[in-house]
């Protein structure tokens, strides 16, 4: 199941502020749910519902946006997939930020979502441009590590092994561990626990 | 890059393969699950025709949303009913060991792996719930996952993982009196950042965790993940080793000889190098409350809420978002914050030497009028056991509300919750905006022994001027 992502070009929402945590993200009540359908309407709920129409997810000129542009620790706390999953059902491909949540981070890889980092002043300058006007796409390129929007273009990072997962195709991991069934065995059988608690039961 | 520290030594052990993105696959010792981050794995297992290889080593519980007042079936909340109903379905279907409620054995699950010595040291443990690093305080490489990772653990037993870097937090010297290890982990929060963590593993060592019990290095571990860090761990010493023996999982026989001697061989050695080495002086440490919106914006109960430009920049946009949100005023004395509602519970402190530490409070006291308060055993042991040590009595003789085992209010997926802009103190793990159901509602973190001194006063206390 290869799936590239090497660019992504769409229009920008930006979401300004530091440690952005999961529970706002999406709020624990819509977590009661044995399927992640119907999940974009909650993104940001109570934020949404604070700011009265304003927050950027509402306003219309958003509608539409695929790469979102975020600050500094943006996912942490919870490792609710809940949180991913609502902003990518609401249309969001790609984002942008200065850091990100480690746990976070992974659930988007398993989901083909890269979430790129550039510095304080280039996030800002993005969430700037599209403000102002956001029709403005943003191109992000996985293979030349650049983001341009506008006469802007900026390095990008991410970690070599997920921008390869990306690039190649591979960032659903699940067929690649599957195959490895033999050698799971063996570990299992090399790691004397797993002996004492069998016994132990 | 670290060397011959534990997090290397566990990691290398458990080691697969190298995965063509460069990434390791690890093979996952003990995979813990719930009903909020499971359903979505089975029915992503069963759409991809996967098999679940090792059933045994998958153990389950129900705690997120089950009610604490009134556990009876079915639920009156339907989708509570429908999530759990699907979780027994699950477990039932793949042969997983499941741990209802009325089992004996139910609970929060970083309270009931440790309690039946599931929780081992040597191991990699992983659960769809970031609060998974509480099991790092055995000594294993623990940390929360997504769902469609909960997918490819129950698919292949193993996860792509990129390897963390090391960070020794060392401290040493005894703590004071009223000063838990909740307060340490929010001090060590406090210094080091909500995100500092971020990129690392966290070993805590050094003569203040040598000295804690296992319930204690487990609410240290348990926040690793507040500071950024998604896993934090514990050398392995005579105590973690006190603490297993005779567990329903532990080793039994000569098998525990081979057991102690292993684990041992595991803990990092005296030469081992870090990435990093952070040093803190526990004499410094007061009882710590938070006052903002992350587990970060923490101060000492004797301070007051600090100004902007007390902090680095960057931190002032969030600070100032946290005075509104909490109304809380720079330079105001945290001491004697109004409370309205006070939870005792949570993976971070709902064990038995937490309720104990709250009881000596407590006891011969009641709590303040229109106070609610209540304590909310971390599992149906953890409440079997209080109740044989009469402190259920001495809470509810207090006015305090004595409850079933869950996850309570700490993230209110159940009946309890907030409501409106009630300020709660509370021996949970979080306070961003929102967490405890009320989407106004606010929320001071502290230890259980704090909240019990909140309770009794109605507003925040030092909890050093309750104690004879």
């Amino acid at each position: 199941m290869l799936n590239e992502v090497k660019s992504i070009v769409g229009r920008g929402v930006p979401v300004v502020g530091n440690d952005i945590d999961t529970d706002r993200i999406i709020p624990a009540r819509f977590l009661k749910c044995v399927t992640f359908d119907g999940l974009g309407q909650y993104a940001f709920a109570d934020d949404r519902a604070a700011l009265a129409g304003q927050h950027s997810f509402d306003l219309p000129q958003y509608q539409g946006s695929s790469v979102l542009v975020a600050n500094n620790n943006f996912g942490c706390g919870s490792s609710r997939e809940h949180a991913p999953q609502a902003i990518s059902k609401w249309g969001i491909k790609a984002i942008i930020g200065e850091s990100f949540a480690e746990i976070f981070f992974g659930n988007c890889i398993a989901l083909g979502i890269p979430c790129v980092i550039v510095t304080h002043e280039i996030s800002t300058q993005i969430q700037a441009l599209i403000t102002a006007n956001p029709k403005l796409d943003i191109c992000l390129n996985l293979v030349e590590m650049t983001v341009s929007c506008e006469d802007l273009v900026a390095p990008i990072v991410m970690n070599e092994g997920p921008r390869q997962m990306f690039v190649t195709g591979h960032w659903d991991a699940t067929g690649q561990l599957v195959a490895q069934a033999k050698a799971t065995r063996a570990k299992a059988e090399s790691l004397p626990y797993v002996k004492w608690q069998l016994q132990a039961q | 890059m670290s060397q011959r520290t534990l997090f290397d030594k566990v990691w290398d052990l458990h080691t697969v393969g190298t995965l063509p993105s460069g990434q390791t696959q690890l093979f996952i010792g003990l995979h813990l699950i719930h009903e909020v981050t499971s359903p979505q794995a089975f029915s992503m297992v069963r759409d991809r025709g996967l098999t679940i290889p090792f059933p045994d080593r998958t153990v389950a519980t129900v705690d997120h949303i089950i009610p604490t007042d009134n556990q009876s079936r079915p639920f009156k909340d339907a989708m509570a009913e429908e999530m759990l109903q699907e979780l027994e379905k699950n477990t039932a279907e793949y042969g997983i060991r499941f741990y209802n409620a009325g089992s004996g054995n139910q609970g929060i699950v970083h309270i009931i792996a440790p309690e039946q010595g599931l929780t081992q040291p040597g191991m990699t443990i992983v659960c769809g719930d970031s609060h998974t690093s509480t099991h790092g305080a055995f000594g294993a490489i623990a940390m929360g996952i997504g769902t469609s990772q909960v997918r490819d653990v129950l698919a292949s037993q193993t996860l792509a993982l990129a390897k963390l870097k090391v960070r020794k937090i060392e401290v040493n010297g005894q703590l004071a009196p009223g000063v838990y290890a909740k307060d340490v982990v929010l001090h060590i929060i406090r210094k080091l950042g909500i995100k500092g963590g971020v990129g690392y593993a966290y070993e805590f060592a050094g003569t203040t965790f040598e000295a804690m019990s296992m319930e204690e290095r487990m609410t240290v571990c348990n926040m690793a993940i507040e500071g950024g860090a998604r896993c934090g761990y514990v050398n392995p010493d005579q105590e973690t080793y006190d603490y297993l023996k005779g567990r329903d999982f532990a080793p039994k026989g000569e098998d525990w000889e081979q057991a102690v001697a292993w684990w041992t061989s595991l803990a990092s050695d005296d030469d081992a190098e870090y990435d990093d080495v952070v040093v803190f002086d526990a004499a410094n440490i007061a009882p710590t409350v938070t006052w903002g919106i992350t587990p970060s914006q923490g101060v000492g109960v004797d301070e007051q809420v600090p100004a902007p430009e007390d902090m680095p920049e960057d931190e002032q946009a969030l600070a100032e978002d946290a005075y509104v949100y909490m109304s809380l005023k720079p330079g105001q004395p945290m001491e004697g914050t109004a409370i309205d509602v006070c939870f005792i519970g949570s993976c971070t402190n709902g064990r038995i030497s937490d309720l104990r530490e709250a009881a000596k409070i407590a006891e011969g006291k009641h709590v303040a009028n229109n106070v609610k308060a209540f304590v909310v055993p971390g599992s149906e042991r953890v409440k079997l056991q209080a109740e044989a040590e009469g402190l259920d009595k001495i809470f509810t003789a207090a006015g305090f509300e004595w409850r079933e085992p869950g996850c309570s209010m700490c993230l209110a997926m159940n009946p309890d919750r907030l409501e409106g802009r009630q300020m709660s103190a509370s021996s949970s793990n979080r306070n961003f905006k929102g967490r405890q159901g009320s989407s106004s509602g606010r929320t001071l973190l502290m230890s259980p022994a704090m909240v019990a001194a909140a309770a009794i006063n109605g507003k925040v206390t030092d909890v050093r001027t309750l104690m004879t």
